[in-house]
């Protein structure tokens, strides 16, 4: 692929996930997984670290688009990558804002809501499957996810530290290849 | 006395102001805005907002942040996101939306893209090798952890615990395009749920 061409294909491919974040944003990660991997070819591994480096930054937690952008195409992909993700789809939300700030509350809302609730977990929990796939493969790396899911069940520690944590716990003693 | 009555009259004068619109510039929504992003480590956007939106500066009253927080999760996208445009569009329309969403993305925007380029440039090292190793199974224990707090509601409804088990099936084993899945299950879902007469909440 030409450059111009990877570019306007990360604009569409993004723009095009960003309307599937049905529920929230984590929702479109099994997909986002699926397509950066069928479209730019990039690893398992690289969209989990992705994943991880996003824990680790302030901000809207769907930042990751941008280091998946600068893996595919530099910091212009990067960039593109952003802008995709977020800009088209606040224009939708901004136009319909505009109109639902008139409507009046109705039943339907409840059903969507509702009804679209299991699908978003099913869709996470799908998402959280894909990653531990190539992840946590080996004893350590799955004891690992276990203390970070048991301490994010039951402690109120901010996640930052758990990722700090865990990248600590990975260079002393997970194995240097 | 005289005194006691002056301050009891400018504070009645002062009353009446209060029920107006807040008066919100772009630049306003754009400081605001930034320091959240700039704060707002390991997620839980929607609780630094609603601290600074209705305590701190008062822009909206609980009631009107909670509107605004059902029309952002009925949308796409992310909360935050969907949050920070809808309040800025509010008070100055596409300008305010682009303030608002700048600032709320610019400080992880550029921390994020400082660790892309230094991970990147770092791969080959072992010990980052393993530290992102480390990383990564750190983040599948998050997000597992995750889904298992948002879906606490549906992993205890039965109906629900089917269309979950659906959809994740169809995702992660069969690999169903979303929009598929979303529109089939999702569509029978929402139509279990629809609203009937008979039936009271």
């Amino acid at each position: 692929m030409t450059e111009w061409k990877l570019l306007l294909s990360i604009l569409g491919v993004f723009t095009f996930l960003s309307f599937q974040a049905v529920g929230g944003g984590p929702a479109v990660l099994p997909e986002m997984k699926l397509t950066t991997n069928d479209v730019f070819h990039l690893s398992s591994d690289q969209f989990v670290q992705a994943y991880g480096l996003g824990q680790l930054v302030p901000g809207p937690n769907m930042l990751l688009v941008v280091v998946l952008g600068y893996r595919i195409a530099g910091i212009a992909g990067a960039l593109i990558a952003l802008v995709a993700f977020f800009v088209p789809m606040s224009i939708i939300v901004m136009r319909v804002g505009r109109r639902l700030r008139n409507l009046k509350p109705s039943p339907w809302k409840n059903a969507v809501r509702d009804g679209i609730a299991p699908i978003t977990i099913g869709l996470m929990a799908a998402g959280a499957y894909a990653m531990g796939l190539s992840a946590t493969t080996t004893l350590p790396t799955i004891a690992l996810a276990l203390v970070v899911i048991a301490f994010m069940l039951k402690t109120k520690v901010n996640p930052v530290w758990l990722v700090l944590g865990c990248a600590v716990f990975g260079a002393l003693f997970l194995p240097r290849t | 006395m005289a005194d006691y009555n002056a301050a009891m009259g400018s504070s009645v004068t002062a009353t009446p102001s209060v029920a107006a619109t807040p008066h919100v510039t772009p630049a306003a929504l754009f400081s605001h805005f930034l320091v959240i992003g700039a704060i707002s480590f390991g997620g839980g956007i929607v609780a630094y907002l609603r601290r600074m939106l209705v305590d701190q500066t008062k822009w909206l009253t609980e009631e009107e942040f909670l509107t605004c927080l059902e029309v952002s999760q009925t949308l796409p996208g992310t909360n935050s996101v969907n949050m920070s445009v809808l309040v800025g569009d509010r008070f100055c329309g596409t300008i305010g939306a682009a303030a608002a969403l700048t600032g709320l993305m610019l400080p992880g925007t550029i921390l994020i893209l400082i660790l892309a380029i230094v991970s990147g440039a770092g791969r080959h090292n072992p010990i980052a090798h393993a530290a992102l190793a480390g990383v990564t199974a750190g983040a599948v224990g998050i997000l597992t952890a995750i889904t298992l707090q948002t879906g606490k509601r549906q992993f205890t409804r039965l109906p629900d615990i089917v269309f979950l088990i659906l959809t994740f099936v169809g995702m992660a084993i069969f690999k169903v395009r979303l929009l598929v899945l979303v529109i089939v299950l999702g569509g029978i879902c929402i139509y279990l749920y629809r609203p009937r007469q008979a039936h009271h909440d």
